[in-house]
């Protein structure tokens, strides 16, 4: 097998031209189910165990039975998993989750609650959750974020305030009245109350 | 969990160029049209959370993947090697990426409740695999030339022959899903999907080579496909003001 080569780290400018994306298509289940993960949580990982239950819905509010999101976010002390895994997604908690929608669009997912983040300056990030989105009729994936509804730090938080005021809902996961540690939040692909999805 | 400082960059990772990326709302590949977000995008900081991602210890040598040997006996069809490595925009190898991918047989037939397209099923070929590339990048595996399939979206419409790839990357940022297409594959000026990436060198990027090195004697054809993510900005930030 040829070599490609190696530059140092000082490299001005990029010498490999990026490849492109494609839609996941109808089929994913056969490649990506083997890390299927929608309970994240472990008898060891310290913090408040959450839901969050939703769907995801088409232009003409029809359920999508197709789509897969993943997630990604930090522990309840704010910090992410950054020390490379010996075996793809053992059992410890990283933060990840691979959660498919059911015939009727839903998903569901039971994770530790993140905590709060330092950003980048002076600004403290809300706990939030990182999203893609991959679907077929999608041929790049959608990256949105998911806020708790009982978080006073959203008022405060970089990525909300960047998102024009009326919008900001769609990111925001609604505490469930009677169910606690329960939150809803749907994905919104097209219409009235379009989800927000980020440009990354 | 390990602590880790906050990276000071808004961004780490260069932005796709125009042109490069298909767009989410592509009225020719149909099922879009009712999918697809209208509203433009939000851009997004590149923050701690999409700076991090599942990363694994990378294995010693290339992981050994075969999808040809089934429950029952061999899969039928063209046996094929695919091998590549998994490299940054500079050229640095992605070590320790997790790497899945799934395929229709070779009959053209997906393992999937929802593929009713009338061919035959092959027992000894589930189609599916996944691993993760080694210190230098490098995975290989070895599979069965996949047949074209007809969908829905127009008229006699056929999906060239293609393998679905799913990559991690070092980050949220980086996480890849594309497909690997067939040299010469006449399918292809018709497909949709294909042609949803405007720039045509772009797209024909995802059309991996024949190549002699992966090819095996008395064995099968070799195919080589190297997967390139976003590169990283070439000064640190930190040092700018
Ligand atoms: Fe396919």
């Amino acid at each position: 097998m040829t070599e490609a080569p190696e530059p140092g780290p000082l490299a001005v400018s990029p010498s490999l031209p990026v490849t492109s994306y494609q839609t996941v298509g109808p089929y994913f289940k056969i490649g990506l189910e083997a890390f299927y993960r929608n309970d994240l949580t472990n008898p060891n990982t310290p913090g408040r165990i959450v839901e969050v239950a939703g769907a995801v819905l088409d232009a003409d509010r029809a359920p999508v039975p197709d789509a897969v999101l993943e997630i990604w976010h930090a522990d309840s002390s704010g910090r992410h998993m950054v020390q490379p895994q010996a075996k793809p997604f053992d059992d410890t908690f990283i933060g990840f989750g691979r959660v498919p929608t059911n015939e009727a669009g839903e998903f569901q997912f039971r994770t530790i609650k993140p905590g709060a983040i330092q950003a980048s300056g002076p600004e403290l990030q809300a706990p939030h959750i990182l999203v893609s989105v991959f679907m077929r009729g999608l041929l790049y994936r959608l990256i949105t974020r998911i806020y708790f509804s009982d978080e006073p730090g959203n008022a405060d938080d970089p990525v909300l305030r960047s998102v024009e005021q009326h919008r900001r809902g769609s990111l925001i996961a609604q505490a469930v009245q009677g169910r606690p540690d329960r939150y809803e939040w749907n994905i919104y692909l097209q219409g009235e109350n379009e989800t927000v999805f980020f440009e990354l | 969990m390990t602590p880790v400082a906050t990276p000071p960059s808004q961004f780490v990772y260069r932005m796709f160029q125009e042109g490069v990326l298909p767009p989410n709302f592509c009225p020719a590949y149909v099922s879009s049209v009712k999918r697809a977000p209208r509203q433009p995008l939000v851009p997004l900081p590149q923050t701690i959370s999409e700076l991090t991602g599942p990363t694994f210890t990378p294995p010693e040598s290339v992981q050994s993947v075969d999808l040809t040997k089934g429950a029952h006996g061999a899969a039928l069809g063209e046996r094929i090697l695919v091998g590549g490595r998994v490299l940054d925009e500079d050229g640095r190898a992605v070590a320790g990426t997790l790497v899945e991918i799934w395929q229709a047989n070779a009959a053209g037939r997906y393992l999937h409740a929802s593929d009713q397209h009338n061919a035959p099923l092959d027992p000894n070929f589930t189609g599916g695999a996944s691993f993760v590339t080694d210190a230098k990048g490098r995975f290989r595996f070895e599979t069965i030339r996949p047949g074209a399939y007809p969908w829905r979206n127009h008229p006699n419409a056929w999906r060239p022959a293609h393998i679905h790839f799913s990559v991690f990357g070092p980050a949220f940022a980086t996480r890849l899903i594309t497909q690997m297409y067939f040299p010469g594959d006449p399918l292809l000026p018709f497909d949709p999907i294909f042609n949803s990436i405007r720039i045509q060198a772009v797209r024909e990027r995802l059309i991996a080579a024949f190549d002699w090195d992966t090819t095996v004697p008395e064995y099968g054809l070799g195919y080589r496909f190297d997967i390139v993510l976003r590169g990283r900005h070439e000064t640190p930030m930190e040092n700018k003001p």
